[in-house]
Parts: structure tokens; sequence; C-alpha cells
């Protein structure tokens, strides 16, 4: 027999469950004294160092090859970054060019779509524009984000009050410059999407609904109910159908190509459908390739889509770019914790934006509920694993309440299911009414906070701190925007931002500048030679393309027969 | 102050780690098992698990057919039948629970026709929708597209609007569609539900939702340069005296919240005095 659920629970939750009915409306009436609890920077020092993953000893290495040796990264990103190539150079034909266009866009998610519009915009026919992708046009985790996007728009807000937030939250290790376009740029993004019929919240004289997001000093929280990723993501990708910008799905670039005078000249793409490779040589290449959460760093769920595999760090580390930021991994406070089926998806921070508070297993609160993610998320495995307060689920994780009824008495019947609509469908899937129950969570990978360094033209960084001029990068694959910690609705703004800035700079590189020089692949060959050098299994390869679910028993019967390869 | 709010704790942060790894993993000893129909071959596979982990425990490596494995983007439309039903239904492989004896099918893709358009050279009106996709008219009111949407969205509803041309109406009822394209395959009028409901969407959001008055305010600010002295003075602020922009920041983080919390009730009236 399968264990018994009452609406979704096994009876020893429902215990708990009704401890945490019982303070509510206590909490409620003080939910304005929540903000008492929020941390010193010296607590939020000593909580982060023990209980964040982060700063726990025995996830990291430092790097052996490249540019960034010497540095401090997660094994898992140290793992594909000392790899062997997966393509061997030697087997492809760079002569035999399949597609020579102005612009190669390596991602299909937000920011290279983005990318491409603006790259249009700025006169650049789509024809001669190329978007290469791994999955479909559109499969990110642009399409994933829930809360909404940040921007300075209120008269009581400014950019530079939106940039004092970005560079706190990032522990002030964020560039300036970079946090200065950030900024600057959010409210002209939002008004290009109002232009191009994005459905925002908004109130009846056309004001944006605002909310709080986590570390932030003003509501500026812009959201289309807790689809916000979505609603941007179908649009631009509607925007880009109809200017016939080409897509080639399922067709991921797997290595850079340089050129004899030390530029990035396109890239080789693979078909993981027919498994031929493409050639392609542009004038100007753009990085959008998303992060890194199908890494499972540490062995942590992840919310993030099926192939944030890191492949752009992987392939522009190759060539010569320069990372940064990599050690600090942001995981999300609150990813599902229960019921299995959805461990570490993730529950929107604007559940907490909308009054929902985190309690323990007894009902107690425990944290001030918008603390920057890192603090959050700590204070969570603080209380589960420090504290030992927390629920212990059927198949051995751990999670705290968050106590979402509380935005129904908060902001009045029917807000969950207005505005987040999203949790509401997911929970009720699987027989859990988050109107009347708590939900369970605990932090979950969600974030690349790195990545390739960029300048505020989005141009790529070479070792040296000089820009490559023909290769640019936008959206999570890039670094330096959010020093060692996002906020809250920074992400699908950055992937706006960098992708339109990309876009209009590789734009520029391709009116005014020729054929780039001589295609090569030396760089591969020369990075093997340091891989070499360190004694990396062969079966260590990267980009990695696609993280393997299969199960055990099947692989330990799985057999290649030299046969219909 | 420390100690205040958290007291200091002597944790072994390593084994903290590999704690939650350990409690993150599948478990290992299987209790229930069910057996599925993966298109017409049994597989068995644990109980509990989503149709996408079934498959995957069951040795598939998905190309097509996965994307954002939370229910967001429309990638593992599914079609099965249970044990002993006649009945197709539909369900998204990463959102649904496998039961024993579901026969499955994923669809990897849906050729479905968008029209193509220049929104800026719209003008809305009532048959701006058929237009575009003329086949809504085609409707025949047999409900089969809502029966076919994982996301229970009263899909038919919002064709019998656009056919009306309330674009209003169709924007609002399609707004929690993922277009997985399950209710144009099953639909026996050959419609496009999904495309004609993005198209009435933007035009929702580009025609019909009022422009915000704050931000072209804010816009003409950041045109005029107003903000670059500022953005210099912190700029300088921040390397010649980093203790002191830390400070700034918690200041105006602990104000600005406090601030805010004031304009909760109403948020529009307090904002005209300060205009």
């Amino acid at each position: 027999m399968t264990l018994k659920l009452i609406n979704g629970y096994p009876e020893y939750m429902r215990e708990s469950i009704e401890m945490v009915e019982k303070t509510r409306e206590q909490r409620i009436k003080e939910k304005a004294k929540e903000k008492e609890l929020a941390l010193t920077e010296e607590e939020r020092e000593e909580v982060l160092s023990k209980f964040h993953p982060d700063y726990a000893p025995g996830g990291k290495r430092e790097l052996k090859v490249g540019v960034n040796k010497g540095e401090i990264v997660p094994n898992e990103v140290a793992d594909i970054l000392e790899a062997w190539p997966a393509l061997d150079p030697d087997e492809v034909d760079l002569n035999d060019i399949d597609y020579d266009v102005d612009i190669l866009i390596i991602g299909g998610g937000g920011a290279g779509t983005v990318a491409a519009l603006w790259a249009n915009y700025e006169g650049i026919p789509a024809e001669n524009i190329l978007i290469a992708t791994k999955l479909r046009h559109g499969d990110a985790n642009s399409m994933m984000a829930q809360g909404g996007i940040q921007a300075a728009d209120r008269p009581w807000d400014s950019p530079i009050i939106h940039y004092l937030d970005v560079l706190g939250g990032g522990h002030f290790a964020n560039k300036h410059e970079l946090v200065k376009a950030l900024t600057t740029d959010a409210p002209k993004i939002i008004k290009w999407h109002e232009d191009l019929g994005v459905m925002y919240d908004k109130d009846e004289k056309g004001n944006f609904i605002e909310r709080w997001g986590g570390g932030t000093s003003r509501k500026r929280l812009h959201s289309a109910k807790d689809y916000t990723g979505m609603e941007i993501m179908r649009v631009i990708r509607d925007e880009a159908r109809n200017r016939d910008i080409p897509v080639l799905e399922f067709s991921p670039a797997v290595e850079l190509i340089t050129t004899e005078d030390g530029e990035i000249g396109g890239a080789i793409l693979w078909n993981m459908e027919t498994k031929e490779y493409y050639v392609v040589r542009a004038k100007a290449t753009v990085l959008a390739t998303g992060g890194w959460g199908r890494l499972h760093i540490r062995g942590f769920p992840t919310t993030n889509h099926y192939g944030a595999t890191a492949d752009g760090l992987v392939m522009a580390y190759r060539a010569g770019a320069r990372l940064r930021d990599l050690e600090s991994v942001q995981y999300h406070p609150t990813g599902a914790a229960y019921p299995e089926q959805i461990v570490g998806l993730l529950i929107t921070e604007k559940v907490r934006t909308m009054g929902a508070t985190p309690v323990n297993k007894y009902g107690e609160r425990f944290v001030f509920p918008l603390e920057p993610r890192d603090v959050e998320a700590a204070m969570f495995i603080r209380e589960c694993f420090g504290k030992g307060n927390c629920i212990q689920t059927p198949t051995g994780m751990r999670g705290v309440w968050l106590d979402s009824p509380m935005i129904e008495e908060l902001q009045g019947e029917g807000a969950i299911k207005k505005n987040l609509d999203a949790m509401y469908r997911m929970y009720k899937r699987f027989g859990i009414d988050m109107t009347k129950d708590p939900i369970l969570v605990f932090p979950t990978l969600h974030y690349q906070n790195g990545g390739v360094e960029i300048n505020a033209d989005a141009q790529v960084l070479k070792g040296d701190g000089s820009p490559y001029p023909r290769f640019f990068a936008g959206g999570e694959v890039e670094g330096g925007v959010h020093g060692k910690n996002r906020l809250m609705g920074n992400s699908l703004l950055d992937y706006n931002v960098f992708g339109r800035r990309a876009g209009i700079s590789a734009a520029k590189v391709a009116r005014n500048s020729s054929k780039p020089g001589k295609l090569t692949l030396k760089h591969v060959k020369l990075f093997t030679e340091e891989v070499k050098k360190i004694n990396v299994p062969l079966s260590r390869r990267s980009p990695i393309l696609l993280p393997d679910y299969r199960g055990k028993r099947v692989l330990a019967r799985k057999i290649d027969l030299p046969i219909l390869q | 102050m420390m100690g205040k709010k958290v007291e200091i704790l002597d944790v072994d942060s390593k084994q903290i780690m590999d704690d939650i790894k350990k409690a993150a993993s599948p478990p290992e000893e299987v209790e229930h098992w069910v057996t599925i129909y993966v298109m017409g071959k049994p597989y068995k596979v644990p109980a509990g698990l989503t149709i996408m982990k079934a498959l995957e425990y069951a040795g598939y490596r998905y190309i097509r057919g996965a994307g954002c494995r939370a229910g967001f983007c429309g990638a593992c439309a599914t079609i099965f039948r249970r044990k002993g039903e006649y009945r197709f239904r539909t369900a998204l492989a990463c959102q649904t629970t496998v039961e024993d004896g579901m026969y499955l099918a994923q669809i990897p893709f849906v050729p479905a026709n968008k029209a193509k358009y220049d929104l800026d050279k719209i003008e809305p009106g009532p048959t701006t929708l058929l237009e575009y996709y003329p086949e809504i008219a085609r409707c025949v009111s047999c409900n089969t597209c809502t029966k076919a949407c994982p996301q229970e969205l009263d899909v038919m509803y919002y064709i019998q609007y656009g056919i009306r041309g309330d674009i209003k109406k169709v924007a609002e009822l399609s707004f929690d569609c993922i277009q997985c394209g399950l209710c144009t395959l099953r639909c026996p009028a050959e419609i496009q539900h999904y495309h004609m409901a993005q198209l009435a969407r933007r035009l929702y959001g580009k025609y019909y939702l009022p422009k915000s008055p704050w931000l072209k305010k804010r816009l003409k600010e950041i045109d005029s340069g107003m903000y670059e002295k500022a953005f210099e003075n912190i700029k300088k602020l921040r390397e010649e005296n980093p203790e002191e922009f830390k400070s700034l920041y918690y200041k105006v983080l602990i104000e600005g919240r406090e601030k805010e919390s004031k304009r909760i009730n109403d948020p529009l009236e307090l904002m005209e005095g300060e205009d």
C-alpha cells in the first residue's frame, strides 16, 4: 500500500500543519513587524559562513587550466572546464562553410532572441542572422521565470537606488559599468515590452502593479501574474517569427571557431538528430547559452530547464575568454521539497512578496521573508539542518513551511489564483490546495551568478582584459552584472539589457567590417595540450549538452553495437 | 549586534552539505512499482514518478520532448490512455504522475500555422482575429480543445470570443497558455488556437492596456542625462570610500522599506503629493 494522504499530505505532516494554522492569526497581525527579523551585516556573515553551500568546505577546487587558472570554482564546473573536447577538431573541414552569416547567435532563449531582434532593428536583414539552439526556440530558463522584472520607474525610486540594491545584493563585487547599464536601461526595456504588447499587470490608469523583491529597498518588480518569464519570452519569440529570423533547433554549438588573427569567427554546430556538423562563419558571434543549473552543483535539485549545462562557459573558456564570479552559486530559497514529483522546482519569490511567511515545523517565524536570496537560503538550511526544526518527507527531503494561505488573508480571497496561477495549478495537479494549506520548501540550485566577463557594450573580454571585437555575450552566461548574488527580477532584466546591447554591438560589427580572417580550431588543440598535462580521464568530455537521468539498471546493461550508428 | 536574532551554532558545514545531497538523491530502494506502456512497449518503473522521469528511469534519453521540466514550456505534450478506457487523455509529461497500465505517446512537434504580422500596422477591430486566423469561424463548439488543454483553460470559450472579436476576453482567458499545441492537434476544425491567442494577447497588451505615465517621465529623465552625474559620484564613493558606500546601501535599504510600507494603503494618493 502506498502512503495514505489527506489532501495531498501524509498524516504526520498534517500534525505540523495544524501548528502552522494555530500561529497564523497572530503572525498575520504582526506581519509589519517582520522587518525586525532582518539580519545585520555581521549576522548575515555568521549565517552564510556556516549554512550556505558556497561557504561550506568540500564543494570547490582550483582550476588547473586556462585563463582563470588558480581560481576557485565549484567541482562540477571545474569538471567540464578541465575536460577533453567533445568534438575532435581534425574531423571538421573548416573550408566547407554551411552558413555564412553576418551574425551568429548561439542560444535561442531570451538573450539570443532579444539580440536577434535588436540586430534586425539596427538594419541587419533577418536572413543574415542565424540563431542556433540546443532545444526548441524558447526552451530556456527565460521561459520559467515567474516573479517578474525590476525597473525603477516610480517617482520615489531611481536607477541609482536600483543600482545600490544590486550592489548590496551582489556583495559589492559587481562591475560598475554593467550595473549602471542594467539599471538605466531597465525603464527602456519595459517601454519596449509595452510596445511589443507584453501584458504586464497594471491598474486602470496604466500604472504597473509593482511588488517587493528580496533585498530591494523599493517595490519595483513588474510582473505578468506568475508567468512573467513565459509572457515575455513568447512575445519576443512571436516577434522573431514575424520577422522571419532563421532558427536552427536541436543544433547546439559545440565549439567556437577562432581566426588566425585571434578573433572569434563563428562556431561548429552539431545536429543532435542527424549527428552531422555544420560550419558557421560569422562577422559577429553572440553567446547566449544560459547557465549551469543542470550540473546539479553539490547534488542540489534545480529549477533550471533541461539544457542548462553551461556549454557557453566551456566553449568561451577554450577560446581564451575570461570568467568571473563563478565561485558563487545562487540557490533559490524556495524550491519545492514535497511532493517528490516536483522536488526542486521553483516556488516564485512572489509567494513571499505577496505575504506568505516561512515558518518551521512548529509554526514559528524564524527569518525575515525578503532577505537577499543567499541569506534567505542559508537561514532555511540552518533551520532544517542546524536546528532540526523541519519536516522530513517520505523520500528523505527536508523542508520548512511557506505559509501560502496567509496570502488569501492579507490580499483577499482569490489573490492566489489571480496572481500565482502557475503555482496554484502545479500544486493542484498533485492534490495540494495552496490556498488552504502551506507548502514545503527547501533551497534549490537556481542561477549562475557569474560567467564570461563582458563590458558595457556586451563585448566578451579576453584573459588580458581587452575585448574581442567580434564576440559578445548576454544573459545568464555572462558575469559581472550580479556580482556574487543576483537579486530577484534582475535576470529577466539582464537578458533583455545585455541581449539588446549584444545585438546592437554585433550589428555595428556586421555593418562596418568584412568577413573574419582564416578560420581555425587551433585554440581547441592548444587547450587540449593543457588538459593532457593534468590527468583528466578520457571519458570526461564537454560541452555535455544534456544531463543524463537514465536509470542505473538500464545503464548497467547498456551496450553499443558497432552497427546502426 | 550578534546573537540578537541568530544564536551562534556549532556545526559541521561539510557534513550538512553531504546530508543534503543524500536527501535530494532518488531513494535506493523502490517499494512500489507500476507498468507503463511507452509507445506500446511495457516497462516496469517506480510508482510516484512523473511520466518524464519514468521514461528516463526506463532508459530513454530525451532530445525532443523535454524542455523546462516544470510545466511552463509545452515541450512534453503527451497523449495517453488509461487501462480499460477508450478515451484519449492529454497531459504534460513533467507534471503528471504515472499510473499502472498507462499507454503513452509524446508529441515531438506540432506543425501548426502561425500568421505573420506587423503589430505596429494593425488597427485592432472586431474582425482582426478573423482576418489573420479565419479558420476560427469553423469552430463546431465540440469542446474537444478545452478537454485537451493540460492547463485546463476554457479554450473553446476564447475561440468563441475570438469569433465575436472580443480581443480582451481572448487575451484574458488564454493568458496561462503554454503553447503545447494539444488543442490544435485534437481540433476537428483545424483551428490554430494558441497562435490566434498569441496575436490577441499582443494586441491587447499593446493597444488596450493603458500606457504607464510614470514610465514615460522616467525615460525623459534618463534621456536628459540627469542621472549621469549621480552615477559618477556614486562610482567615486564606491572606489574611494567603500565602507561609507556600504553604509549608504544599508541606510537606503532600511529607510526604503520604511518609506514603501507607508505607501501600501494608497500609493497613488501619496505619490501625487510628491510629484
